[in-house]
């Protein structure tokens, strides 16, 4: 048993018992972290701000022999009150912990994750973007492997292209087509996120098109999860 | 963790794994307890379940706890102001507002608060009842008391949105709580000086 002090980005909570509450956080240097946080439920207690979901916090824990450490301190780094402030923002930055609570690995060191969500988070605080969760994910998709091919139909190299399939693993032609269809806009802004100018796609408007990205990100993220994310049911309620 | 006992007992266990609150080792050990006891202490247990289950509902006007088919003791009293509501997530969060003795009013239980991560948005909540009763009861205030959490949060600014084109008095309950706990351990008396704070939000 030792205390271990790092970074982290709180992904959920849960209630347990009658003041406490495990978090799961998205560390810098230890990968899915879960602990404790004692008392953090009463109003009184000096944790239970710094400890929501979507908090960027420093962090001592102490680790357990058990499955869960304890946390011991927080300082808080970013806190995104904005997020608070609209329901569209709120449930793309949800999505987005959800998603990497079910990527992210207990005690696996995952640093490009930790530090993507800490940046989109702060885009989410900060900009309108419609693409903000539509970016993350294709970003951390192709992290983890799986980049679709979108410079011409993923089966016979044929141009123009006019749907994309998740199984495919990228885009179709007329003759080839499978999946759903894609407008050449969507296929531009796609193009955008992975081809390094994620910046420009992020200033784009919402439009048909952004939605567009904006689903298809979603799909492809649940495909690769092999289950739904919760939170997107609920974008798009307000 | 499933199918590894047989058929009642398993069942117990699932039932009992649903339960806010406990985790599958935690289902096995209540089981497990409830396996030993005398059929009467089990049978009461029961009997106290169902009891429940058929004698109280929501009320049907604010979602607060009441009889079934029938208002709460707060809809029924004819001493409340009713123009005046003020919103919380869960009934026992009533039972924190009213030790203050600072609210004359009615309530209305939105039962939950927006968790996108759990599945929960506006329309998961009593939100659609709560605007038709703006409008069918005259209610003039509104004064949004959701936890001072994330969540909760998210919700007051929702609902002052929502609320504040119709004309009406938006308030929410001021600051004084920390941020990030839950309503129903605040104490009386800090949770009294935040309904007295209470200020204007929305637009
Ligand atoms: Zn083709
Ligand atoms: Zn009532």
């Amino acid at each position: 048993m030792s205390l271990y002090r790092d970074s982290g980005v709180v992904l959920r909570t849960f209630k347990l018992g009658e003041a406490d509450r495990i978090v799961s956080i998205m560390t810098r240097n230890n990968g899915k972290v879960r602990a404790v946080a004692k008392g953090v439920r009463k109003t009184r207690s000096k944790f239970g701000a710094r400890l929501e979901p979507s908090s960027h916090v420093n962090l001592q824990l102490y680790r357990t022999r058990g499955d869960l450490d304890i946390v011991t301190q927080a300082e808080t780094v970013d806190r995104f009150p904005n997020l608070r402030t609209d329901l569209d923002r709120f449930s793309r930055a949800s999505a987005m912990l959800e998603a990497v609570d079910q990527l992210a690995q207990e005690s696996e060191v995952n640093r490009r994750l930790y530090e993507m969500l800490v940046r989109a988070l702060r885009t989410v605080a900060d900009t309108e973007s419609p693409l903000v969760a539509a970016g993350f994910f294709w970003k951390v998709l192709s992290l983890e492997g799986f980049e679709p091919f979108l410079d011409a139909c993923v089966s016979c190299g044929g141009e123009p292209v006019v749907a994309f399939d998740l199984h495919e693993g990228g885009v179709l032609c007329q003759s080839c087509r499978r999946g759903r269809a894609i407008s050449p806009e969507a296929l531009a802004l796609m193009r955008q996120i992975l081809g390094g100018q994620l910046g420009a796609a992020l200033n784009e408007p919402i439009s048909a098109a952004t939605n567009e990205v904006d689903h298809l990100a979603g799909e492809a993220m649940e495909h690769h999860l092999e289950r739904r994310l919760r939170s997107l049911g609920v974008l798009g309620q307000s | 963790m499933s199918g590894v006992y047989a058929g009642p007992v398993q069942d117990l266990i699932d039932e009992l794994g649903r339960l806010p609150g406990v985790g599958p080792k935690s289902a096995q050990r209540i089981a497990f307890h409830l396996l030993k006891v005398e059929p009467a202490d089990a049978a009461r247990l029961a009997a106290a379940i169902i009891e429940v289950k058929e004698r109280v509902a929501f009320c049907e006007r604010c979602f607060n706890i009441a009889e079934r088919g029938a208002e709460c003791s707060i809809c029924t009293d004819s001493r409340r102001e009713t123009s005046m509501v003020c919103v919380v997530e869960e009934p026992r969060d009533i039972v924190a507002v009213e030790r203050t003795q600072e609210f004359r009013g009615r309530y209305h239980v939105l039962q939950g608060a927006i968790s996108p991560i759990d599945g929960i948005g506006p329309e998961q909540l009593k939100v659609r009842e709560l605007l038709v009763r703006i409008e069918a009861e005259g209610i003039d205030e509104v004064i949004l008391a959701t936890n001072p959490n994330i969540e909760g949060e998210a919700t007051a600014t929702y609902l002052a949105r929502l609320l504040s084109p119709l004309g009406i008095s938006v308030t929410k309950i001021a600051s004084g709580l920390p941020v990030g706990g839950d309503l129903e351990y605040a104490d009386e008396l800090t949770l009294g000086r935040a309904l007295e704070g209470r200020r204007a939000v929305g637009e």
